[in-house]
């Protein structure tokens, strides 16, 4: 972490208010501008034709006819294109096809032309001839001798890490901390079980769209809903052959992302068709295109076994992901390291082995999702933390609470953790949900239901990479704060823009939140990592603080004394302590240093998450991934309660109330922060009940929002309790750490307890469908 | 494919004849041919509720109606809630409630609140969940969006 740290000291009340959006009057008008929204003079409009096929090599593509049609002004396909493979850890990809489709729908050619319409009307008229090659769906499978070779080059491919040997395999990652296999014999209790979970679509409401145009000296520039300009504009250069000088990115408002923004969406091919076309050209996926041909959480299995001993104590744990990473690597060589790294939870388990791996199959490409990697890892694990407490006849509260990570404890692996607040997560959760008499006392239950209550704990970070911030003082005395961070929902802009406000005394209209561009915008990762508030917003509060210190310094000027001397009041006033009349205003100082004394006042800085503690080396039996997990961030902790009705004719499941305790530092935004807590945990109730990608023969059979079933408000509760617990971590701007992941991590896990709760049955596999309830039911009927 | 027709619409108060093709619906013709942008496109199916207008007063969704079909009938859009350049209760109260996260759904949300508000003043909160159920919000949990529409119970919301 950098050494040198924001002054936390407060000084005005915006910090932990419940400021309203700053972009909420646009948003709530209609006036926000969307990617879609833009229209550029002679714009053309793009469609993509995706590949027929799971698996089956392109033996030619005859574009005749499209290029015929009046209205078409470019068909594009693989063999226009450069040969630049993209990828962020393995550069397996490109724009489109070429030889070889991977996955249905993959895109094989694109169309630019005067309306959408005739766009679609010309991919009818692209022929491509195929040879099916025999598909692989099954994670197991496709890492069996002799399952079909789904990249025949994988080993050339420019890559970050050593890829395994077996066949398909993209990651293989193995920690291990004493020896599970030592101590299996001294547990009084061992459960053991395969888990499986589900692919899930990110489903943002926005689909992915691009707007891109070539002036006349070559430069693109490209308006997209993206998590990250520098990101997109990175991948876009690359995929052209151009240096990032050549592309500026520009984030318009986007509605939604949850990591499936990440990276790159459609930026590249929109881009080289604006390049053949001369033209502005746009290219919004259709909600199908989006389904089929973007990004999606990873699938797989989990085989997990853990021991304790009669007293609850952890002792040992194994454990086996196996991650689905569809067709093309994008950030699977990382979300497979992060869900081992996360498989042992929130406690101390002192024997402990995890592999997990990622492994290419002929499904859509998995990617960065909330939670990237670990939902999947705590669902096993929180559902193993219940069953040994039925074993052991313990409360499951209280066997969670007798191995919850402390202070003194290591994190998996080693790390040191900033502040332990897993107990009172615990704590909060078990109080508010009246758990103890729920638990014991039994929940009465409508006729023909069945009442439950579950738990879940949690882990995540907040971090990763690095981030910059300008703040530039105005000539009356406001500010302009350009950090390049996109806001893709969370709030983030209205969060940055009171850390300002926060740091220099002034009003929120006081401070400009200039949108992302990559001509004027630091570099900025992207939106990912819980990394916003603590990462970026560490960049912030330092260039805030850094202006102050420069008003300081005129001001110590012209009243002839210290810094140590001086205060801002509110509104962008600097002052003499106990001074009431000795009072500038900023603009004064502003004016003076535009006119007289030293150039204009702009406050920079840069901020990275690097620790200086690393992972023991001696836990990782093979490093076989891209990033060391111990770089990714600060740990967060949490605790989530559901309780939740089965109905027991037809298995279907309601969330009846959920109680969310999670620690966050320091709210910055507190209606912010519940609203990322309550999000979070819809979403995820969504993958605990409903949500699934189904694919017959390597097709998605549910690429619609009728056929593939997020939430809507009757399918939830209203009572979802958010419980903040505020812990001010040291390295953080006022203390505050992020919190848009960890509350997606828990509620599939708690859900399941519940329902097991509610019926005596464990259900190992998610969504629990009415179907899968029902059947785990009969199943428990028959064997009693 | 170039079979266009003239269509009259009445949108937000005002009337427009809009030559357009005639299987456009009502929502391309909000967005592609009268730049009326705040209307979303989020499934095109009629199922996430992005694109909710009204029609004579009733929620629809306008990438399932014809534009031929809205011939001789009111359009309101979010772009029409807003009275002498001051906000709708609706729109006021999903701001400070933060009933709104990355905006998407938001138009729609909001027409379709405004909707529920003019037919039932004091929805009960089940009776928000129900009625609401058909426009979809991946960012807030609605959690917000319902205490929006809430704190206007009472006959506040005009």
């Amino acid at each position: 972490m950098s050494a040198n740290l924001a002054d936390n000291s407060q000084i005005n009340d915006i910090i932990g208010a419940s400021v309203p959006r700053i972009e909420g009057p646009e948003k709530a008008t209609g006036r926000a501008v969307y990617t879609d929204d833009i229209t550029r003079p002679g714009m053309l409009h793009a469609a993509l034709l995706g590949g027929h096929y799971a698996h089956a090599r392109i033996l030619s593509i005859d574009t005749s006819r499209a290029r015929a049609l009046a209205g078409v002004k470019a068909v594009l396909t693989g063999a226009d294109l450069p040969l630049n493979y993209i990828g962020m850890f393995i550069k397996d990809q490109l724009p489109l096809a070429t030889d070889t489709v991977r996955y249905a729908g993959e895109p094989v050619a694109a169309v630019a032309a005067v309306d959408l319409k005739t766009a679609k009307q010309a991919l009818q008229l692209v022929e491509v001839e195929y040879e099916e090659l025999e598909p692989v769906f099954d994670v197991i499978k496709a890492m069996e001798p002799g399952a079909p070779v789904i990249h025949e080059k994988r080993d050339e491919y420019p890559c970050m890490f050593e890829l395994p040997r077996e066949p398909n395999a993209m990651c293989f990652t193995e920690f291990m901390e004493g020896d599970p296999n030592a101590v299996w014999d001294e547990c009084d209790a061992i459960v053991e079980a395969e888990y499986r979970i589900p692919a899930q679509y990110h489903a943002y409401m926005e689909p992915s769209s691009t707007v891109a145009e070539m002036d006349g000296n070559g430069k693109i520039t490209l308006w997209s809903s993206t998590q990250g300009v520098a990101r997109s504009q990175m991948y876009t250069a690359m995929a052209m052959g151009l240096p990032m000088s050549k592309v500026r990115v520009i984030a318009p408002r986007i509605g939604g992302g949850f990591g499936g923004k990440c990276e790159f969406t459609n930026q590249p091919i929109t881009a080289l068709l604006a390049r053949a076309t001369g033209r502005p050209v746009k290219l919004t996926y259709s909600r199908e295109d989006d389904m089929t041909m973007m990004k999606r959480r990873h699938g797989g299995v989990i085989y997990m076994k853990t021991g304790a001993a009669k007293d609850g104590t952890l002792l040992a744990r194994d454990c086996r992901i196996v991650l689905d990473g569809g067709a093309y690597a994008d950030e699977s060589p990382e979300v497979s390291p992060v869900a081992a790294f996360f498989s042992r939870g929130p406690y101390r388990i002192p024997n402990m082995r995890a592999e997990a791996w990622a492994v290419y199959t002929n499904l859509s490409r998995a990617s960065a999702f909330r939670g990237f990697g670990n939902p999947q890892a705590t669902f096993a694990s929180e559902l193993q933390i219940d069953e040994l407490a039925e074993k052991l006849d313990m409360d499951p509260f209280e066997l969670r609470m007798r191995n919850a990570l402390e202070q003194e404890d290591k994190f998996f692996c080693g790390k040191t953790i900033e502040s332990a607040t897993m107990s009172a997560c615990l704590e909060k959760a078990r109080d508010a949900s009246g758990w103890e008499a729920k638990r014991t006392g039994g929940l009465p239950a409508r006729p023909g239901k069945r009442r439950g209550i579950g738990m879940a704990g949690m882990t995540h970070i907040s971090g990763l990479a690095g981030a910059g911030a300008n703040v530039l003082l105005n000539e009356d005395g406001s500010v302009s704060l350009n950090c390049g961070a996109v806001d893709i929902g969370q709030g983030s802009d209205t969060i940055f823009t009171q850390i300002v406000a926060g740091s220099l005394a002034l009003n929120m209209d006081q401070v400009n939140f200039a949108a992302p561009d990559t001509d004027s915008s630091p570099f900025q990762f992207q939106t990912a990592a819980s990394r916003n508030t603590y990462v970026i917003g560490n960049a912030v509060k330092l260039a805030s603080d850094d202006v102050r210190e420069q008003i300081y310094r005129h001001a110590g000027e012209i009243f002839e004394c210290g810094s140590a001397d001086l205060e801002l009041r509110q509104g962008g006033i600097v002052g003499v302590k106990g001074v009431p009349d000795a009072a500038l205003p900023f603009a004064a100082v502003a004016g003076r240093a535009l006119w007289e004394r030293g150039g204009p006042i702009m406050g920079t800085h840069n901020w990275l998450y690097a620790p200086q503690e690393r992972m023991d080396p001696k836990r990782m039996v093979l490093g076989g991934f891209a990033l060391m997990p111990d770089s990714i961030g600060i740990f967060t902790f949490g605790a989530q309660v559901a309780e939740v009705e089965v109905d027991e004719v037809t298995g279907q499941v309601e969330v009846l109330e959920f109680w969310a305790a999670h620690d966050v530092g320091r709210a910055i935004n507190t209606a912010s922060v519940e609203g990322q807590i309550e999000g979070g945990i819809v979403q995820m109730l969504g993958y605990a009940l409903t949500e699934e990608m189904l694919w017959d023969n390597g097709r998605m059979i549910n690429p619609t929002m009728m056929d593939y079933k997020i939430p809507g408000m009757a399918d939830v509760p209203l009572k979802i309790h958010t419980l903040l617990i505020e812990t001010p971590e040291a390295s953080a701007p006022f203390g505050a750490k992020g919190v848009g992941e960890i509350c997606a991590v828990g509620p599939a896990p708690a859900v399941t307890n519940a329902i097991r709760n509610a019926i005596g049955v464990r259900i190992n596999e998610i969504p629990a469908t009415p179907e899968r309830v029902l059947t785990a039911m009969q199943s428990a009927d028959d064997a009693d | 494919m170039t079979d266009k027709q003239t269509v009259a619409l009445s949108i937000n108060g005002e009337s427009f004849d809009v030559t357009t093709d005639t299987r456009s619906t009502v929502l391309q013709v909000l967005r592609e041919d009268l730049s009326l942008t705040g209307t979303k496109c989020g499934c095109n199916n009629g199922v996430c509720g992005s694109c909710t207008v009204l029609v004579d007063g009733e929620p629809m969704r306008a990438c399932l109606m014809l534009a031929v079909a809205a011939t001789d009938r009111e359009i309101t859009t979010i772009e029409g809630l807003e009275q002498d350049g001051a906000l709708h209760p609706v729109q006021q109260a999903f701001i400070e409630h933060q009933g709104l996260q990355c905006g998407f759904c938001t138009p729609g949300m909001i027409i379709s609140a405004k909707a529920l508000l003019d037919r039932n003043p004091n929805p009960s909160p089940d009776e928000i969940r129900s009625e609401l159920s058909g426009n979809l919000c991946r960012c807030t949990g609605y959690v917000k969006i319902a205490e929006a529409v809430l704190s206007l119970t009472g006959g506040a919301a005009g």
